[in-house]
């Protein structure tokens, strides 16, 4: 006989928690209410997806879980714990590249690898060339960053967020630069590295069908002020072609709650 | 290669024509020796030894109050970018203290610590302080904020990040508020050296000073000759350098 403390002890831990979270920002201009009373749970080893429109606060969210920024009201566990700050287990990949100007290529994966304790400089190079060959950017790590294009630098910042193999991914829009091949063949990418490694990734994006493709789940948003409106379970599977018919039902099921939400929010649709 | 001829060319030119119209008789030629005058001037000089030694007593006394201003201007500039109350006690005097040419420090100097060493080294301090301070200062202030926020996410913190990421990343504003610094340090040195006599030792300025004194038009020329070669050789050797790598780094240059 198992009681029910045993079967929720056994159940798998929440990685993430985000409980009745709230920002405001107060600039001289206005008072934006940037989120409202969000929470979402995810698991460990899930791939969730955040989309919704411009400015409704999906980037405050990933800042606030990477603990860059704190939560006017409600909090954000991970495996349980109160964030109170970054912390390397949550690898943030932010919407611009945030690459270091001053370092070369190589210097820039370095970084991460060299606040971890126990690698020797053999491992560390390794590691930050098994990622470089990875996003496919092995000759170029000389580089300066200003010589690489706009997705040239999101597949370096993809490779200096996953280098310290951090167990959380928080990726905000990380591919929104790059063109459809390239795109393509990192959403098989991505999708390898979660699966081998069994990450737990929070992925925001505008784009419902990659959302659609990547995610165990897709969650809504909705702006002024940000609040999740509606959820979606994906479960076709995998690796999934973004381009396959069954994805494309998904997609347009999304974009159809999307729009909805859009219109009910600026006051067009009553409830 | 090519580069060099045409340049090379246009001095020698020049020297050719500045001989000629002193030969010409177009100037006293106690207010204006010419070229050959200077060159037997520089043979003596160090032939005598007197040139080597003044380089000597100038650069040690430019060198060592640079390092000094250096050592303490970049930590200043670092707090005082850190602390609001650092900005507006100490930023505002650096600002002001800034626009005082540094020779200005020279009477003050001199009460304090007498003909000496001390006080020589005090000015060229007092030329180079500030302005690496408030170099470093605003270029802390340039950084933009992501590289601190990514930074941190990677599991950097405190020092690590003055260290690592802050530093680096104003490191276009600190080199060139450092060359501002060498700037003024070396124009408030040959100021100082010309209107104080410091019995340990003659500097350049001093000997120009004793060049006008003995009307030796040939010696003034000469030094002052000296006092660009050596602006030229620390800006292709120390400066250019880190330049080139910044421009190199960031894609600045054309
Ligand atoms: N530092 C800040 N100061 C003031 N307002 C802010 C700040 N950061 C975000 N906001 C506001 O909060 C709201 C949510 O911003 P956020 O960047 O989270 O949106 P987003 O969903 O990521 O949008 P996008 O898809 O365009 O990246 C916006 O209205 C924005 O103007
Ligand atoms: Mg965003």
């Amino acid at each position: 006989m198992t009681t029910i403390q045993d079967e929720l002890q056994n159940l798998p831990p929440e990685k993430l928690v985000v409980e009745g979270v709230s920002k405001w920002f107060r600039t001289r201009r206005a008072n934006v209410h940037a989120l409202d009373n969000v929470s979402l749970n995810v698991k460990e080893g899930e791939f969730v997806c955040l989309v919704g429109a411009s400015g409704c606060g999906k980037s405050t969210l990933l800042n606030i879980i990477a603990g860059l920024e704190t939560p006017d009201r409600g909090q954000v566990l991970a495996d349980g714990k109160l964030v109170t700050g970054p912390g390397r287990e949550r690898m943030m990949m932010f919407q611009e590249s945030a690459l270091f100007p001053w370092l070369d290529v190589m210097g820039n994966l370095m970084f991460g690898l060299k606040l971890k304790p126990k690698l020797t400089r053999k491992e560390r190079r390794r590691v930050a060339m098994f990622y470089l060959q990875l996003v496919g950017l092995e000759k170029f790590m000389d580089a300066s960053i200003h010589e690489l294009s706009g997705g040239m630098k999101q597949r370096v910042a993809l490779a200096r967020a996953l280098a310290p193999n951090p167990r959380v991914l928080l990726m905000d829009e990380p591919f929104a630069a790059l063109d459809a091949l390239t795109r393509e063949q990192l959403y098989g990418d991505i999708q390898e590295i979660w699966e081998k490694r069994r990450k737990t990734i929070l992925f925001v994006t505008h784009n419902v069908r990659e959302a659609a493709c990547l995610g165990d789940r897709v969650v809504l948003f909705s702006p002024h002020p940000g609040q999740i409106k509606e959820e979606f379970s994906i479960d076709l599977p995998r690796p999934r072609d973004i381009n396959s018919v069954e994805l494309a039902k998904f997609s347009t099921s999304i974009t159809r709650a999307l729009k909805y939400h859009l219109r009910k929010s600026a006051g067009e649709v009553d409830e | 290669m090519k580069r060099w001829i045409l340049p090379t060319l246009c001095f020698l030119a020049f020297l050719a024509l500045w001989e000629w119209l002193v030969r010409a008789g177009t100037w006293s030629r106690v207010l204006v020796p010419s070229p050959l005058d200077v060159g037997a001037y520089f043979v003596t000089a160090f032939r005598e030894g007197t040139l080597w030694p003044a380089i000597y007593v100038t650069m040690k006394r430019l060198v060592l109050g640079y390092a000094v201003g250096l050592a303490a201007g970049l930590p200043l500039g670092l707090l005082n970018a850190r602390f609001k109350v650092l900005e507006d006690t100490l930023g505002v005097v650096a600002l002001g203290l800034q626009t005082l040419p540094s020779v200005c420090w020279a009477p003050l100097a001199l009460l304090w610590f007498g003909q000496t060493e001390t006080a020589m080294f005090f000015i060229v301090i007092m030329g180079s302080l500030w302005s690496v301070m408030l170099a470093t200062d605003n270029g802390v202030r340039n950084v933009p904020p992501i590289y601190a926020r990514a930074a941190r996410t990677m599991g950097s913190r405190g020092l690590h990040t003055w260290l690592r990421v802050i530093l680096p990343g104003s490191l276009p504003f600190v080199v060139s508020g450092m060359k501002q610094g060498w700037a003024f340090a070396w124009r408030s040195l040959m100021a100082a050296e010309i209107f104080i006599a410091i019995p340990t030792g003659s500097g350049l300025g001093t000997l120009l000073h004793y060049g006008r004194e003995l009307n030796a038009m040939d010696q003034v020329i000469g030094i002052m000759l000296v006092i660009v070669i050596i602006g030229l050789l620390a800006d292709k050797i120390l400066f250019s350098p880190v330049e080139r790598f910044l421009h190199r780094r960031w894609g600045t240059s054309k």
